[in-house]
């Protein structure tokens, strides 16, 4: 992505390298010692068959969302899912543990000292990960690609590994409803999409990080209506959520961008457009003012939590996130043309 | 039977029994080849599976990596077989595991039967075709490719480059000329059998086995040779991406393989289950007779490539972010800045809108807010009026905006109170009309109600940006189509610059020119205002000469009146 053009540029490459490597580690050792604050559920894990795709989450109080999440990429065609459940008290973990496909740890440690989940994550990766393609969502993420209601997950997977790429990006699609967020309740295993119909289809704010080598996306929803004022906290929308797993890779901060740096790159720049999917989020179901409440408490879900209080406040009001430059969602085709992702050269 | 099927498989061997199977219920007689990497049980069960079709034959294994001779040999052997097993066979097709027969086997029968010497091999000479994958056309025949380019590239780069640097070049054996193209032929008996058995083979065969990608060109360089009529086309549809790597057919191809009306597609994901059903059992949808027309999937594959490599202009997104100078189109269509003409004008905005149906927005970079049109907060796309959030980042506010609204021309106005940020980037955009009316930001200071000293503070301030805005509207690297006047220039004569402007950004129906003319604001005082500045000890230039005695719009007896072109 750089083109060095004399020594020291070369070397100074070459130590930002040497550092990310040495960051990668830690992240590994990290995730090795918060194996321990894990303890086993249900362990299904010897269904996974070589190839199987894998879904990997953190969990906490999603009961109601859960049977959507699971159905939806069950469909996809994720063989096995691979739970971390952070003290749910509403029959989540219950929940999940007679599920048929799927592997339960519970851990009431921390979430943010996690690295909201992604250390347990990172640990669970590294030990029955390795070698599958692994999708790595919260329970508020439903994972879509281009031709998506045609071709399963693993048509996907294996056109990826035909062209020898490791990493598939998705951009994180806020959908909210019309009117104020609890106006219509929702029922678990109902389709979210019929009440959070609507997104923003055109303002998203893209910065390259060097560092990491990966795009910063923000915008949408959430930066228009709570972070008009504060842009630089907006919170960030692209994500690499599918991977090729390797034991050696990490993600640095949520699933927004990986160690090492290569797989980063789900971005064409030199003018082509590679293929990448949407994650839409459901976050904002009637429950968000409940649970923003809650989790202003906790102080949880940002490393810097006293800046987002505001933004709690907010959410507990109900707001309501239409406007008149709002899209309503028809398809993923539709999605596809207005340019939030594309089909590359698959089709 | 005159059709024989040669088969080179080595996954989804179930896919492959079933297309054995469609073949053979037709009658043709088939040689599979599967490669040595196909473990023993697998192909053994394989073997078993199809044991019971009459005219089933299985040639020797060899290896085939792509690219490299397995798999002429692998052709080779499986060919000769045919020949030799089957002496009614008069073309044989060589076809893969992943490849489908999309019409009735009868129909490609026939049609071979109709054209019983006509070979079908896509052959070109390496001069006339724009296949170059990793840089390499003459030189496939002319160096030596012994490493894997899939397994150690590494090597295979350093040897073709140790071979470039020593100027080191193969001897094409004589009498033969390099053709290439598509692997999949079918072949008559008379030029197979007269490849396989020429007298110079083993020269032949030891020269191309150290070509690269020897599949695309051994027989299609040999077939020259003998054939007594070739048709440079392969009756299988195949497309490659840009990359060399095969396209593969899903359940949504349906469709679009069935108007394709060619005999056999490949390759297909061996999940399509609905591929398999619709061209294997449904023969009541079966394609009517008529000659393969691959026109338009070459056409949708052909846009797909241009899109991977060359993206949509103007849309920046999560899997695209073009570096500079690498965008193909800063902005997604044409729009229009324009500066001054709001200050000078008192009701340009909907004067423009009616005068050229398009979008017109107020200053869309304003210090305060978003001015968007007809004063609303939020734009196509959900794009916000906050002012803080456009100034995080101005280029994708532009970039948005455009893209957005897609199809409709927008129009916008820009002054030097405005955030300057995209000014590089709008100048170096080649979507971009910018019309500059220079000085006429100072208009407004002149109806104001403020204090002279704030205002003189102003127009120098104003003065200083829009100076250095002008810069680089003049440098050499604006793209823009660029319109500069002078104030004093502008008023002298209006009415043909808009013209000029209104006519560039459309046909419109005005072709008896404008009906209708914007306002002017008036300007009586305005020359003694800029002496008052100038007595302030500050100097405008930029709005050109105004006399400071005689006021220039001045209309005997009618001081109001704007200004008319007769």
């Amino acid at each position: 992505m750089q083109h060095p053009q004399d020594i020291r540029q070369w070397i100074g490459i070459a130590a930002e390298a040497y550092r990310l490597r040495w960051e990668r580690r830690r992240l590994l050792t990290r995730a090795l010692h918060k194996r321990r604050q894990l303890s086993e559920v249900r362990n299904r894990a010897e269904q996974i068959t070589p190839g199987a795709i894998l879904c990997f989450s953190t969990v906490r109080n999603e009961r109601v969302r859960l049977p959507y999440f699971l159905d939806h990429h069950r469909k996809l065609g994720v063989d096995h899912f691979l739970f971390v459940d952070n003290a749910s008290d509403d029959g989540t973990a219950e929940y999940l543990a007679e599920q048929p496909d799927t592997s339960l740890w519970r851990t009431p440690h921390s979430y943010r000292l996690s690295r909201f989940g992604v250390d347990w994550l990172t640990w669970l990766q590294i030990r029955h990960g390795h070698g599958h393609w692994c999708l790595t969502l919260d329970a508020d993420e439903v994972f879509i690609y281009p031709f998506h209601d045609t071709r399963p997950l693993r048509a996907l997977t294996e056109w990826l590994d035909m062209k020898d790429i490791t990493s598939f990006g998705a951009l994180m699609l806020d959908m909210y409803p019309k009117g104020p967020l609890d106006a219509q309740p929702y029922e678990a295993g109902g389709d979210p999409f019929e009440i959070l119909s609507w997104f923003d289809g055109g303002n998203y704010m893209i910065q390259n990080k060097k560092q990491l080598q990966n795009l910063w996306i923000q915008g949408g929803p959430r930066a228009r209506v709570f972070f008009a004022t504060t842009p630089r906290r907006a919170p960030t929308m692209g994500k690499v959520p599918l991977v090729r797993w390797n034991r050696r890779y990490a993600y640095v901060s949520s699933t927004h961008s990986l160690l090492p740096r290569r797989l980063n790159h789900v971005y064409d720049d030199q003018g082509g457009e590679k293929t990448s999917g949407i994650l839409l989020h459901t976050k904002f179901l009637h429950m968000i003012a409940d649970k923003s409440a809650e989790e202003k408490t906790r102080g949880e879900h940002f490393a810097n939590s006293a800046l987002y209080q505001d933004y709690y406040d907010s959410l507990t009001q109900n707001p309501d996130l239409w406007c008149d430059g709002s899209t309503r969602l028809t398809s993923w085709r539709q999605l596809e043309a207005m340019g939030l992702m594309s089909r590359g050269t698959w089709l | 039977m005159s059709v024989g099927i040669v088969m080179l498989v080595h996954t989804a061997l179930g896919r492959a029994e079933q297309v054995a199977r469609h073949w053979s219920a037709a009658g043709c007689p088939l040689v599979i080849h599967a490669d040595v990497s196909v473990p023993k049980q697998t192909y053994n069960a394989f073997v078993k599976a199809l044991s019971d079709l009459p005219d089933v034959r299985f040639s020797k294994r060899h290896r085939c990596e792509w690219g490299t001779w397995g798999l002429v040999a692998a052709s080779q052997a499986a060919s000769q077989m045919m020949l030799d097993e089957f002496p009614d066979v008069r073309h044989v097709y060589l076809a893969s595991g992943s490849c489908l027969p999309l019409r009735p086997v009868e129909d490609l029968i026939d049609y071979l039967s109709n054209r019983p010497h006509t070979d079908f091999i896509e052959s070109a000479t390496t001069a006339d075709v724009p296949w170059t994958i990793g840089g390499l056309d003459d030189e496939r025949f002319t160096l030596r490719f012994p490493f894997s380019w899939r397994k150690h590239r590494y090597l295979f780069d350093k040897y073709v480059a140790i071979q470039r640097g020593l100027g080191m070049k193969r001897r094409i054996p004589g009498g033969i000329v390099p053709h290439m193209g598509s692997q999949w032929w079918c072949l008559t008996r008379q030029t197979l059998s007269a490849i396989l058995g020429d007298p110079e083979r083993a020269t032949y065969d030891r020269y191309f086995s150290k070509v690269w990608i020897p599949d695309e060109s051994y027989f299609q360089t040999l077939a020259r040779q003998y054939s007594r009529q070739i048709e440079s086309r392969s009756l299988t549809l195949s497309k490659f991406d840009y990359q060399g790597k095969p396209h593969i057919f899903y359940d949504d191809h349906l469709q679009l393989l069935r108007r394709s009306d060619c005999f056999v597609a490949r390759k297909i994901w061996p999940r399509a289950n609905r591929l398999y059903d619709a061209f294997l059992t449904d023969a009541a949808h079966a394609m009517k007779r008529t000659e393969p027309n691959p026109g338009k999937i070459d056409r949708i594959f052909a846009k797909a490539v241009e899109r991977r490599t060359r993206g949509r202009p103007g849309l920046y997104m999560q899997s695209r972010f073009p570096v500079e100078t690498r965008e193909n189109g800063l902005t997604s269509a044409q729009y229009s800045v324009f500066q001054g003409f709001s200050a000078l004008f008192e009701n340009f905005e909907s004067w423009l809108a009616r005068a050229t149906s398009t979008r017109v927005h107020g200053h869309l970079f304003a210090p305060e807010r978003v001015e968007f049109s007809e004063g609303a907060s939020v734009m196509n796309g959900a794009l916000s009026e906050s002012a803080t959030l456009r100034d995080y980042n101005p280029d994708a506010f532009l970039a948005s905006l455009i893209w957005n609204t897609r199809g409709e021309r927008q129009c916008f106005q820009f002054s030097p109170r405005d955030n300057q940020a995209v000014n590089w980037r709008i100048a170096k955009d080649p979507n971009a009309q910018i019309s500059v009316i220079s000085g006429a930001w100072a208009v407004p200071l002149f109806k104001s109600n403020q204090n002279f000293s704030d205002i003189r503070r102003e127009a120098a301030r104003l003065q200083q940006i829009e100076s250095k805005h002008l810069e680089i509207l003049r440098s050499s690297w604006t793209k823009a189509r660029v319109r500069i006047w002078t104030m004093a220039e502008f008023i002298e004569a209006p009415m043909e610059p808009l013209q000029t402007i209104i006519d560039e950004i459309g046909p419109q129906q005005n072709s008896r020119g404008l009906a209708e003319v914007p306002q002017m604001a008036d300007l009586t005082g305005f020359g003694q205002f800029l002496q008052n500045l100038k007595n302030q000890g500050m100097h405008p230039y930029l709005m050109g000469n105004f006399p400071v005695t005689r006021d220039p719009l001045e209309v005997p007896g009618n001081k109001r009146k704007p200004y008319l072109v007769r």
